[in-house]
Order: structure tokens, then C-alpha cells, then sequence
């Protein structure tokens, strides 16, 4: 085999594994890593790649990844919010309500975005208003911190004269029993649109 | 309003009282010259640091633009009319302003929009009582209404 040929497959081989590091590793560390795609993308991390602690109504301290093994509904708000938190928890009841017992193995989660002022406590109280399957959440500062970076919610305190506000992501996240992201419902959504998205999660 | 409009709305009025469709004695309606205001109700409130929200409908029936310019609560120390809007997803609250009521319209104070905000109260909302509001108008004057409290979790009176 003349030299030239070599050399010609020397080349075309080193290429090929060169291309087939790069591919891989944009697959598994780069750009195109499942968890990286999922960290950067605006959509709410799968709860088996969430980090982060709260403290229910009751006061114990839950990991993220003990929601695994039930669907979970998610929205975050406060109780300091006369109008979207309290509609959005009676519209949440009004779903809960509509799928009868098919409810009984899911996890519904209230998080505050307010933690300075919904204490466990204040939590306990406001959510007896509503469904019993939703769970009210409190933590410190950065625990809520935390639970927002990975359902990509944003918030920020707007101080209005001697007290505050605030502003916060409305929707409703809806995850399957493994703990993926199955959708949100935004707010204004009706109960028609709602109720089959919950479903779509409780049968997967 | 011309004397045949006026018999009409007497005889259509009559008629939806006879077959109970409206009850003569709606504590939650009233009525300034043009200016109407009605299906009032607000929220329960958790003791008195958390505001409460009110909702209710207000429609022209006159010839102009009217402006509803202040409110006033029996049972806080402030109330204004805020509104909710929604970007990207994130939920903000303020102060509307003064709302306007073009002729012949209705505007809808409802959960998820406008809403009347009730701050500093001086006594818990609890459901089942009434308190009065009073809406002043630029053109119609002020307006009281009675405002029944529903439940906390209640997204409007029962239809």
C-alpha cells in the first residue's frame, strides 16, 4: 500500500474518533447533556434533579425527591395575596374535587414565596380554607430560593408603602409519579382544560 | 329615557320579579342615576393583617363616560381598586388607578383582574356578614353598597 493511502486512513480514522469524542461529549457534559438541557432550559427541572429542602404546614422538613411515587400539582404564592393564590387554591380544589378518588395518591404543594411572613404556622391556618390534599410549604430565604430554581420560578418583593408585595409565576406544575414535568396550567385556565392535564399525570 | 322605554323596563322588570328572576329587595344592587352597581362580594379574611379583595359589577347606562374616582370600605382603612397582570407568566399587582366607565358599558371587578384591595382592616371579614362600600363616581356621586363576605376559598357567589 503506497504511503499516501495510509496517511489518507490515518486521517479519516483520527477524524472519525475525534468527531465521536466531541458527539460525546456534547451528549453526556456538553450542550447537549440531558440535566445540563434541563438546567438551562425555562422548563421546570424533573423533581429527581431537584436539590433543595422545605418545612411543610406541620413543620418537618421534606426533600424534593420525597414528592416521588405520586403525581404532584405545585404552585407557588402567598398568603398575604388577597386574589390569583386564594382563586388559584379554590380553582385547585374545584379540580381535586372533580377527579374524586383518584386524588387520594397525590401530592399537592402550596409554596410560599413569602417565607419572612408564612410561617409554618400561617400556613397550617390558610390552607384548612381549601382542598385537604393541599400541603402548604414555608423554609428559610434560600430553602425557597432553592424550590424556585428548579421549577424556573421567578419572584421579587415589591414594597408598597409601609408593607410589600409580590410578585410571582401562577402557574400550576403538573408532574407524573416518577417526577417528570408533564405541564402547567396557567392561570385563567378552565376546569375543562385543567382537569384531563391532572389526569394525563395520575395515568402515566 | 323616553316614557315608552321607561313602560318597557317597568313591564320586563315586573315580569322577571313575577317569575322570580330577580327579588325586589337585592341588597347587593344600587343605583345612582345611571350609574349601577352590582353582585358585590369579598373575600373571608385570617384576622386583619392580610388584605381582603372585593368584586363586584358596575355598568353605565347613561350617555357619557363616567369615573369611578375613590372608594371607601366600612371595614378597612383603605380601598382601592387594583389590578392583576400577567407576563411571562409572573402575576403583578397595583393600584388601577381611576376606572373608567364608558356609556353603556360594564366593567367587571372579578378574581384574576380588576379587584377592589382591602387594606389595614379594622376588623376580620368573616363569612356570612355584610359590610358596606361606598364607590364614588364623578358623574353619578357615591354610590353605597352592601357587600356580602364569602368563604375564603369561594371564587364568587353561587349562581
Amino acid at each position: 500500500m503506497p504511503t499516501w493511502k495510509l496517511l489518507l486512513i490515518g486521517c479519516g480514522l483520527a477524524l472519525a474518533i475525534s468527531t465521536s469524542l466531541l458527539f460525546g461529549w456534547w451528549q453526556v457534559d456538553g450542550p447537549g447533556a440531558p440535566e445540563r438541557k434541563a438546567r438551562e432550559s425555562k422548563l421546570p427541572l424533573p423533581i429527581g434533579q431537584m436539590d433543595f429542602a422545605l418545612t411543610d404546614h406541620k413543620g418537618n422538613r421534606v426533600q424534593a425527591t420525597d414528592w416521588l411515587g405520586e403525581p404532584l400539582l405545585v404552585f407557588f404564592g402567598f398568603t398575604y395575596c388577597p386574589d390569583i393564590c386564594p382563586t388559584t387554591l379554590a380553582d385547585i380544589t374545584g379540580w381535586l374535587e372533580s377527579l374524586g378518588d383518584d386524588t387520594k395518591h397525590i401530592n399537592v404543594a402550596f409554596i410560599t414565596v413569602d417565607p419572612e411572613r408564612d410561617t409554618a404556622e400561617a400556613m397550617a391556618v390558610y390552607i384548612e380554607n381549601f382542598h385537604p390534599a393541599i400541603a402548604g410549604y414555608t423554609g428559610s430565604s434560600q430553602d425557597i430560593a432553592d424550590a424556585a430554581a428548579g421549577f424556573k420560578v421567578k419572584y421579587e418583593r415589591i414594597v408598597t408603602g409601609q408593607t410589600y408585595t409580590m410578585n410571582h409565576t401562577a402557574g400550576v406544575f403538573v408532574y407524573d409519579a416518577e417526577g417528570r414535568f408533564v405541564s402547567i396550567i396557567d392561570f385563567h385556565e378552565s376546569r375543562e382544560n385543567a382537569v384531563p392535564k391532572i389526569r394525563r399525570a395520575l395515568e402515566r | 329615557m323616553s316614557s315608552i322605554k321607561f313602560l318597557g323596563a317597568v313591564i320586563s322588570l315586573t315580569f322577571l320579579m313575577a317569575v322570580g328572576f330577580i327579588s325586589p329587595a337585592v341588597p347587593d344592587t344600587a343605583r345612582n342615576d345611571e350609574v349601577i352597581v352590582e353582585a358585590a362580594w369579598a373575600r373571608a379574611s385570617i384576622g386583619t393583617s392580610r388584605p381582603s379583595a372585593a368584586y363586584l359589577t358596575i355598568r353605565n347606562e347613561g350617555d357619557e363616560t363616567d369615573v369611578l374616582t375613590s372608594l371607601k370600605a366600612s371595614v378597612s382603612e383603605v380601598a382601592e381598586v387594583h389590578a392583576m397582570t400577567m407576563t411571562d407568566g409572573v402575576a403583578r399587582m397595583g393600584p388601577a388607578g381611576a376606572v373608567k366607565l364608558p356609556a353603556g358599558h360594564e366593567v367587571v371587578l372579578k378574581p384574576g383582574g380588576l379587584h377592589v384591595m382591602l387594606m389595614n382592616l379594622k376588623q376580620p371579614l368573616k363569612e356570612g356578614e355584610k359590610f358596606t362600600l361606598t364607590l364614588t363616581f364623578k358623574g353619578a356621586g357615591p354610590i353605597d353598597v352592601s357587600v356580602p363576605v364569602l368563604g375564603i376559598g369561594a371564587s364568587g357567589p353561587v349562581q
